[in-house]
């Protein structure tokens, strides 16, 4: 039964890309819905039997096919399903289900409809393959997989120039990753000869030294992959531009799934890791730097899909954090938490822009508490559980965590402690700040539809689970102790201060910049205006806004010098030779056309001329 | 009479075949010009038949009777054409006569 | 002397002569059939042919003076260049093999005819399917586009439109 649950939306997607132009569009709907649906089910009852009975091997093997044999290699089709893999199937077919059933109402009147079905089942197929993969040849399949549908969706809307350049962007970013990953594991492959990946985790610690040169170099390249496709410092350029797909696609690749790929990567391959406290402190440093910029970034964008967009990369940079740490168990649990409330956050975020007619800027929008009363609601559970809103909701319970070990791990640091601190501030800041600008004050935009009951389903699942999902955790490590047989616990310094004080530091600063966001921008919004005088407030808004003038920088390292190269070649020197040939045919030819001139006694002596020829040739052979 | 060896006369068709081929070269007007092809299959036929005759065969005038009604066929077919060509373009100069040309 | 004249009709009759000196120069080889029919179907048929169009199509002075024109002794020096290039190729060619005498023995029409019907037999049917297209194809092509109008009224009305301008 475990296959059906990758291949239900193969399936799919192939009946809606062949056949999605003569299906009627309910039926599109009912198949690209269905097969993620059942999919969903389908892995319920595969989670409620592991809970009743745990498999005692700790996971379901299923060898579907062998794919190639080549030599020593043998790669095989093999699902694996452990606790990791269970969590990620679950959210990848569960929210996914939701957003689907969100979109047959928010594509309702799209010409693509089928091909948007179609390429939506692709990614989920892709992605649960991609999380089932027992070795890493097939994880490299759905890596790529969802590296394709993620192109795909961005540029869905193909006919405007500025959709297929951030699909293009999307895709050359994320492929620098992938690059340096093939190449981690065409390393890993030649130093330990086999592409399992639970041999591999096994026999790592006795090949590599810890530390080592080589195992560090693989657990780099590894964690460039995971960069690349989680948007981090500095591969996290595409993520902004990837708004311009729908907003459904947002939420599920952009938000729930594919960018914490790189989250999964680095879970399952903890052994490597472990291995290389360097790279381990890599990780952690970059997951600290990525979220404080990205927080600053969403602080103050315009547009509330890029707002959304930053939050989600200082999110994922949360879980980088505690991944660096050795906080398997947190990351993965601030991965389900996260999952549900920027689904829900995306997904409430198209609902507003769809009801004010794509208006999507949102000193724009307004008073819509309400207009749309059940958006709002919604909207505020997800925005609470972003912004860590202390017990009620589940960002809570998800984000405490890592703060904690930020310090408390054996790699913490204060450092790291007082940037994710900081971190947190800033996004209890801008989560208010959306909330106060998009809900609050007067409308600025009419609202021209309100959202269908199809839509507020969707929102309002998701909205109880934003805020209900946290209490897993909260009997301190059910969650945890689901994961403890394949994630080991993270090691803690001695002589640490209770864990108490810390939460309550992290509560006060939360609640500090939910009451500066919600001062700033609904009581006192004349200080706003004071700021815009200052010139240099200004400019560092404009620093903030361009994302730290990562795509500024990258255009001068590497777009301008490469268009500047090309453009030497222009005309083209090996192409010259293809000219030459063709000018030197056409000269041949109007100069043999002389003696095609029609004149008999031309013909005549040509006829002599070569009866000679032959001739005298006879005397000299 | 002097004997005469195969070659002596294969050498007089080659010279008339040549005669015949130099006017072909040099004349405008069609007419001369089939009068000039007539010379040159009559040297061929010639070349032919003292072929046959050295070697006591009937062959070589067997081939010169083909070679006949072959010049028959294709006088009667060019004349008719140069007929044609007189009636359309009231020439009978070949080198006005270039539109299959370049 | 057939190619160096002007006029057409006398290059004919030129050519008629060579043609009987041709049938003496068979008769002489041991070829008496041939040798008649070259004056029969050569000289008789073929030449006639050619006076019958020449006189059809009234070439006469006129074409006497366009050659005059042309062929001044300038036009003819690459010509007899390039023939010359070949005659000497072909008379080495000839004069280099072995010079044997000839012996003469007259051929009878009883063997050609032996050789005709019986070797030959299909080179004769081609033969025949070639004449037969050559017919046809003379008569096709010499077909002149038919005439709507009796003559007299045809000139009838030219001589109206005449009187019209």
């Amino acid at each position: 039964m475990l296959g059906y649950i990758p291949a239900l939306p193969f399936l799919g997607f192939l009946v809606l890309s062949l056949g999605g132009r003569v299906l009627p569009r309910s039926a599109a709907a009912v198949i690209g819905v269905g097969t993620v649906v059942v999919a969903a089910l389908l892995t319920m009852v595969v989670g409620i039997r592991w809970l009743q009975v745990p498999p005692v091997p700790g996971e379901y093997n299923l060898l579907l096919w062998n794919w190639f044999t080549t030599g020593d290699l043998s790669v095989a089709f093999r699902l694996r399903v452990d606790a990791l893999t269970l969590v990620f199937v679950f959210i990848i077919t569960f929210v996914g289900a939701l957003i689907h059933i969100y979109s047959t109402a928010y594509m309702k009147h799209d010409r693509d409809h089928a091909r948007f079905f179609a390429c939506m089942n692709l990614f989920v197929g892709a992605m649960l393959l991609l999380v089932m993969a027992d070795n890493l040849v097939l994880l490299y399949l759905g890596w790529e997989g969802v590296g394709l549908c993620s192109y795909l969706l961005i540029g869905f809307w193909y006919e405007m120039p500025a959709n297929c350049s951030a699909a293009n962007k999307a895709f050359l970013v994320t492929r620098i990753g992938d690059t340096a990953m093939l190449i981690g594991l065409f390393l890993l492959y030649r130093q330990l000869g086999t592409f399992d990946i639970q041999t591999i985790l096994q026999r790592s610690p006795h090949q590599f030294l810890r530390g080592a040169n080589d195992i560090t170099l693989i657990a780099f390249l590894l964690l460039a992959g995971g960069m690349g496709k989680s948007a981090q410092i500095p591969l996290q350029t595409w993520l902004p531009d990837a708004m311009a797909g729908p907003s459904p696609v947002s939420a599920l690749i952009h938000a729930a799934t594919m960018v914490t790929a790189g989250v999964y990567l680095i879970a399952r391959m903890h052994v490597l890791f472990l291995l290389s406290p360097q790279a381990m402190a890599a990780t952690a440093l970059i997951g600290g730097i990525t979220l404080f910029v990205a927080g600053c970034s969403a602080m103050v964008q315009t547009d509330i899909k890029r707002v959304l967009a930053y939050s989600t990369i200082s999110q994922i940079g949360y879980m980088f954090l505690a991944l660096g740490l050795g906080a398997w168990g947190a990351a993965i649990f601030h991965f389900f938490t996260h999952a549900f409330f920027k689904a829900l956050l995306f997904l409430a975020a198209g609902a507003v822009i769809e009801s004010l007619h794509h208006e999507q800027d949102i000193f724009r929008m307004g008073g819509l508490r309400r207009r749309l009363p059940l958006v709002f609601y919604t909207f505020l559970a997800g925005a609470a559980a972003l912004a860590a809103l202390p017990f009620v909701s589940a960002g809570f319970y998800s984000k405490d965590p890592i703060l904690w070990y930020a310090y408390s791990a054996r790699g913490g640091s204060v450092f790291l402690y007082l940037l994710s601190l900081a971190g947190a501030g800033l996004t209890a800041f801008y989560s208010t700040r959306l909330v106060v600008v998009v809900f609050g004050g007067e409308q600025r935009t009419p609202v021209t539809e309100k959202p269908g009951k199809v839509m507020t389903i969707a929102l309002v699942i998701l909205a109880v689970l934003a805020v209900t999902a946290g209490f897993i955790e909260w009997p301190r490590g059910l969650f945890s102790r689901f994961l403890e047989g394949v994630l080991p616990a993270p090691v803690l310094k001695d002589g640490l201060p209770s864990e108490g004080l810390f939460q309550l530091i992290a509560v006060a600063v939360t609640l500090l910049g939910i009451y500066s966001g919600y001062v700033l921008y609904r009581r006192r919004q004349e200080v706003l205006l004071r700021w815009r005088q200052s010139a240099r407030i200004r400019a560092v808004r404009l620093f903030f806004l361009n994302g730290w003038g990562f795509d500024a920088l990258y255009r001068t390292l590497f777009v301008r010098p490469f268009l500047f190269i090309s453009g030497i070649n222009k005309p083209d020197w090996l192409d010259w030779l293809n000219k030459g040939v063709v000018r030197a045919s056409l000269t041949l030819s109007s100069l043999l056309s002389v003696s095609q001139n029609g004149s008999l006694r031309w013909y005549i002596a040509g006829v002599l001329i070569g009866v000679l020829f032959i001739i005298t040739l006879q005397f000299f052979l | 009479m002097t004997p005469i060896g195969a070659n002596t006369v294969l050498v007089v068709a080659a010279a008339l075949f040549v005669l015949g081929l130099a006017a072909a070269l040099t004349r405008k007007n069609i007419i001369f010009i089939l009068i000039a092809v007539e010379v040159m299959l009559n040297a061929s036929g010639l070349a032919f038949v003292a072929a046959g005759a050295k070697w006591h065969q009937p062959d070589g005038q067997v081939m010169f009777l083909f070679i006949l009604a072959m010049a028959a066929a294709e006088i009667s077919v060019g004349l008719a054409l140069v007929l044609q060509i007189y009636h359309q373009h009231k020439t009978l100069d070949v080198e006005d006569l270039k539109e299959l040309s370049d | 002397m057939a190619i160096t004249r002007y006029h057409p009709v006398h290059a004919l009759l030129y050519l008629v002569i060579s043609f009987l000196a041709m049938a003496m120069i068979f008769l002489s080889l041991g070829a008496p059939f041939v040798a008649v029919l070259e004056v029969i179907i050569y000289a008789g048929a073929i030449i006639v042919l050619f006076i019958f169009v020449v006189m059809m199509l009234n070439l006469g002075k006129d074409t006497a003076q366009q050659e005059s024109a042309w062929l001044r002794p300038r036009v003819w020096l690459i010509p007899a260049l390039l023939s010359l290039v070949l005659f000497g190729e072909m008379a080495t060619l000839l004069i280099a093999g072995a010079e044997d005498e000839m012996q003469i023995a007259v051929v009878d029409p009883k063997r050609l005819s032996m050789s005709l019907y019986g070797g030959y037999i299909i080179a004769v049917e081609l033969i025949g399917f070639l004449l037969m297209a050559g017919i046809v194809g003379a008569a096709h092509i010499g077909k002149h586009p038919k005439k709507h109008l009796h003559r007299f009224l045809e000139e009838k009305e030219m001589g109206e439109h005449e009187i019209n301008i």
